[in-house]
């Protein structure tokens, strides 16, 4: 069974992003950027998926300019076997992304797609999904475990409130949440062998894709700052300004 | 202009997100109905009639939707979708799940996490954890979106909507096999309006016996920082954060934990934020209104016994 992992470069987590003057974007430019963390939870459940016996190849695509080869050779030096890069310098919707996967997932067709659960940088939550809806397969969201048992799938989900474990035939969609696995960390010799890995880049058109824009940004500003609050020096003070300054007690 | 709704519920009772979301769709104007999709769940029906502002409920009652699969849910929504010039439902695990599948379908974009209704094509949401607010414009004729519930207040419950039953059988090659949901009597954490989070300065999943006494007698919620679940301190359900539950309540206790950027997205719009910790330096004392460098395991007691 081929695994296909659509992975994602974003700005690294450890960064705070600024706000650009012009309130046109957030300020990318010279930020480290890294795998997005969901995107790497995936990438190491479907090499630990090959090398339990059950998958037989995994492939990591990205959508994005050449800069993100970067972020596919970081996934094949975890263990993924080759890299496809959807060439694009536009700023895609998730709508798009998912029609571009869908068309990668046509000429691969991969028993099983792992995808996380979110990027970091626009919180969306939402290409998984999407894809699965295009694929019209069966979806398993924000997953714990994931179990293969011949073409059928058990996946335990993180709900509010707790688990939730669903069962589904392959071909299946399965988004990754932060405790599905922790991912290894890339040894030098892994990272040597990765730039030695197939990496084929596809165009929008090649994969017969129209895309089209359904959002527009009107302004990215700063979120609403709280003003400095006072640091008090015990729990009897603490007490006294909850009940008569705050009134929240 | 009329705005479906989709109700989040158990198939026993109406989630209080989904008032919430039903007073974001009154502020975007129109007409309301409210989509109630389960199994036997005749009863959530009728409580959702009486929520303010919503003209009609549609009961989509059959065994296929018990779970509330997004992968037949989908299909259902999108068939009741009609003339329908938006479609929310709140930004819970379950609406995440489902909406950017219908958004799909229709060839729409989704819109995540609306925490603030410009018009009714502009929307606000949160980006890189809270850090930037992007006001986006939907070019789309209809406008998908999850609306995050803390938010919004609720909307009331003076209203006496029709009930039509609508959609029909949709199946899905999903299994449901088994939920484990934590029990427990104290509030939800998206509900509760006092919270009380403990972080890795916890020391273990034990000691979370202390907030645990302290959220009792003020009738509070526990969370926790994502640095205390990846320690095994206490169950996923319970975190704040980016990936985890967006909370803002009256009251927020932070005890022990550091404030990382990811913690902050998830509580930062509380209305008042308490730290307690013993790093003077710990980042969340610059959101916090009152601030206590103490030592946790003194503190915390004290404060038990001082409330």
């Amino acid at each position: 069974m081929k695994v296909l992992v659509p992975v994602k470069r974003v700005v690294d987590a450890n960064v705070k992003v600024r706000v650009k003057s012009d309130q046109s974007d957030v300020e990318t430019a010279n930020l480290k950027m890294a795998l997005n963390p969901f995107c790497e939870i995936a990438v190491e459940e479907a090499v630990r998926l090959k090398e339990a016996g059950i998958a037989t190849e995994v492939v990591v695509v990205t959508v994005g300019n050449k800069s993100a080869q970067e972020q596919l050779r970081t996934s094949m030096a975890l263990g993924a076997d080759r890299g496809i890069q959807v060439e694009t310098d536009a700023a895609l919707e998730p709508l798009s992304i998912a029609k571009l996967l869908k068309a990668v997932q046509d000429k691969e067709q991969a028993g099983l797609i792992i995808l996380g659960k979110q990027s970091i940088d626009g919180d969306n939550n939402q290409t998984g999904q999407m894809l699965a809806a295009l694929m019209d397969a069966p979806q398993a969201t924000f997953a714990s475990e994931v179990k293969v048992e011949g073409d059928k799938l058990t996946v335990t989900r993180e709900v509010d409130g707790g688990l939730q474990t669903l069962s589904m035939p392959l071909p299946a969609v399965v988004t990754a949440d932060l405790r599905l696995n922790e991912p290894r960390y890339a040894k030098l010799p892994d990272i040597m062998k990765a730039k030695r890995k197939p990496l084929d880049v596809l165009t929008v058109e090649e994969l017969g894709v129209t895309l089209k824009s359904h959002q527009k940004v009107l302004k990215v500003t700063p979120p609403a700052a709280r003003e400095a609050g006072v640091m008090l020096d015990s729990v009897e003070a603490l007490v006294e300004k909850l009940k008569n300054e705050a009134k929240v007690i | 202009m009329t705005i479906l709704v989709i109700a989040e519920h158990d198939n026993a009772s109406l989630k209080p997100e989904t008032a919430k979301v039903i007073n974001a769709a009154s502020q975007i104007g129109g007409d309301i109905h409210l989509l109630v999709a389960g199994s036997d769940c005749a009863a959530v029906a009728e409580e959702a009639k009486t929520l303010s502002g919503v003209a009609k409920v549609l009961l989509a009652d059959n065994a296929v939707y018990s779970a509330h699969l997004a992968q037949n849910l989908s299909k259902l929504v999108v068939e009741v979708a009609g003339d329908y010039s938006h479609i929310l439902a709140p930004a819970s695990s379950q609406g995440k799940d489902l909406l950017p599948r219908v958004a799909a379908l229709l060839d729409v974009a989704q819109l995540s996490d609306v925490v603030e209704v410009v018009d009714a094509d502009t929307f606000v949401r949160p980006v890189y954890a809270g850090n930037a607010m992007a006001t986006v414009q939907s070019l789309d004729d209809k406008k998908v979106m999850t609306v995050r519930p803390s938010a919004f207040d609720a909307a009331g419950n003076d209203g006496a909507a029709e009930l039509v039953a609508v959609g029909s059988v949709h199946e899905a090659s999903t299994e449901f096999v088994s939920q484990a949901l934590t029990e427990s009597e104290r509030p939800e954490l998206g509900s509760a309006g006092v919270i009380i989070s403990g972080g890795r300065g916890m020391g273990s999943g034990e000691n979370f016996e202390l907030l645990e006494a302290l959220a009792d007698k003020m009738g509070a919620a526990v969370g926790a920082s994502r640095a205390a679940v990846d320690a095994g301190f206490v169950p996923n359900d319970l975190q704040v954060g980016q990936t985890g539950k967006i909370v803002a309540p009256e009251l927020y206790i932070a005890v022990g934990i550091s404030g990382a950027i990811q913690h902050l997205a998830g509580m930062k719009d509380s209305k008042v934020i308490v730290a307690i910790n013993k790093d003077p330096d710990a980042p969340i004392f610059q959101v916090a209104d009152y601030g206590l460098t103490a030592d946790l395991f003194e503190a915390v007691p004290a404060l038990t016994k001082l409330i």
